[in-house]
């Protein structure tokens, strides 16, 4: 919902809070989500993801979450789908060139980046889209990889232990 | 000759030397991207003027050489258009292939609209074995403003992406996939901006990415507007990103206060200040006023501190091109490449810092 989506920008901060939260707390519980098995969470997961992000954001499910460096607009929003910024046709009282009665998302991203802790995230470049991941939940993917490298760490740490002691 | 005849092939080079012509060197100059005509005049240092091509409706070849020769010693490269307004014409690689093969060095231009990657990436190296040495890469009109509204819009990539595609694939020498190519394209790459579109603080933000991402030099829209203009090349220049990137200005001749109030209202992205429209509506020969608006605007472009060339944009005034860039001096004496011309003096190369 349009009127939802841009509260979320005016919001961007308080989200961007609960974001953090959220992801720390679900790192926090890896190693159920193991148990159970990241693999079989998935659907479970992407169905909440997607009424959550979708009431939030209007979110597209691309799998490729950037919410954190677009002042939590949803950049696939926009109708040419951009990822790194406004195309040349924003219009001057800052509507979209091809659906006149939206705001740009790149504007909305731009204020909404402002009010965010960091707001340089912005000037980060997003990657192209891979399309098999589209529909999976980004949030699950983002944890299983923070524990991953964690795991990493922790074991890399581990052997250097027992190759000090040879 | 099947094709259509390109005229250089038969005078100079008495067609024998293939599509590149006498100008342009078998190997590319140490520290240059590419072999083209257009990177060698940058990197000499020398202020470049480049024009827009308006591409035929018709697959008679003729029509682009007629279009291309009245560019001929006025501007260092000709960009060739990718359904621009999402209008169709004739493709862009189609043209440049026409375009090399004369000898000129054209930029073509790479919408995201209409192509996957998988096409894109086809594209690219098919261009660059036809001679393409200059790729803009553009994210491309909506299809709602052109003649095919009903068509699917791709944006499988944008500028931003399909810029660091074409470079990984140029550096390292591979597919997006990473499948290994056994020749990479020599590219120069090039992007758009639009310094007079909201947001107006973060265009130079994006200027960077683009600059990140692999864009070697900048051809802007349409610049009316000198005070904002300038606004936004203090902040590149403060940004240091002027030693990074040639940026290159579009200037366009605008006809009357009618075609500047229908340009104003229905191509995304353009902006004319009130004053210039009425500037043009008081003027007895509106035609003649616009030109000379363009004039005015191209010396002052060229006096803004970190720009490196105009970008000339003028649908259905080509004709009036040379008149322009010569009244204007920005080229100070310079001639750019004409096919006629038996012995061109070749730029030397300079480093920019690219």
């Amino acid at each position: 919902m349009y009127a939802m989506r841009r509260w979320s920008v005016r919001h961007a901060r308080g989200l961007e809070w609960l974001y953090d939260t959220f992801a720390a707390f679900m790192l926090m519980l890896d190693p159920l989500w193991r148990r159970i098995g990241y693999e079989r969470l998935e659907g479970p997961a992407a169905t909440v993801e997607k009424a959550v992000k979708g009431f939030l954001f209007d979110c597209r499910m691309c799998g490729h979450c950037v919410l954190s460096h677009t002042g939590m607009s949803c950049p696939m929003n926009c109708p040419k789908a951009l990822r790194n910024g406004p195309c040349g046709g924003v219009r001057p009282d800052g509507m979209c060139e091809i659906e006149p009665e939206m705001r740009c998302v790149w504007i909305e991203a731009y204020e909404g980046s402002l009010r965010m802790r960091n707001p340089g995230n912005i000037e980060t470049i997003n990657g192209h889209i891979d399309e098999t991941f589209k529909n999976r939940s980004s949030w699950l993917r983002v944890t299983h990889e923070a524990a991953e490298a964690r795991r990493g760490l922790r074991e890399a740490s581990a052997a250097d232990l027992v190759r000090g002691r040879n | 000759m099947y094709a259509g005849t390109p005229p250089a092939m038969l005078s100079a080079n008495g067609g024998a030397s293939g599509p590149f012509d006498h100008d342009t060197p078998p190997e590319k100059p140490a520290g240059h991207y590419s072999r083209s005509r257009f990177e060698r005049v940058l990197r000499a240092g020398h202020f470049a003027v480049t024009a827009e091509l308006a591409p035929p409706d018709s697959v008679d070849p003729d029509e682009v050489y007629r279009r291309a020769a009245v560019f001929d010693g006025w501007v260092d490269a000709i960009n060739a258009t990718d359904g621009s307004g999402a209008n169709v014409h004739m493709s862009a690689v189609s043209i440049c292939a026409l375009l090399t093969r004369a000898g000129y060095s054209p930029v073509m231009q790479m919408s995201c609209r209409d192509r996957n990657r998988i096409a894109m990436q086809g594209d690219v190296l098919g261009a660059a074995a036809m001679g393409v040495g200059c790729i803009l890469c553009l994210t491309g009109d909506g299809v709602q403003v052109g003649d095919q509204p009903g068509a699917k819009p791709v944006f499988d990539l944008g500028s931003v992406s399909l810029l660091r595609m074409i470079r990984y694939m140029r550096d390292e020498k591979r597919f997006l996939s990473g499948r290994p190519l056994t020749k990479g394209p020599e590219v120069f790459l090039g992007a758009a901006e639009n310094p007079f579109s909201p947001p107006y603080e973060f265009r130079p933000l994006r200027l960077k990415k683009k600059v990140e991402a692999g864009a070697q030099f900048i051809q802007t829209q349409y610049c009316f507007d000198i005070p904002l203009f300038r606004r936004f090349m203090d902040r590149v220049c403060d940004m240091g990103l002027h030693e990074k990137v040639f940026i290159l200005v579009g200037v366009g001749a605008l006809p009357s206060a009618r075609t500047a109030r229908w340009v104003r209202s229905h191509v995304p992205g353009v902006h004319i200040p009130e004053e210039c429209v009425r500037r043009l509506e008081q003027a007895q020969n509106p035609a003649a006023e616009g030109r000379k608006l363009c004039v005015e605007l191209m010396q002052q472009i060229k006096e803004t501190r970190g720009v490196s060339g105009i970008h000339v944009m003028s649908p259905r005034q080509e004709q009036y091109l040379g008149e322009i860039v010569k009244e204007s001096g920005v080229l100070g004496g310079r001639r750019p490449f004409c096919r006629g011309d038996p012995q061109l003096p070749m730029a030397q190369p300079a480093h920019h810092g690219v």
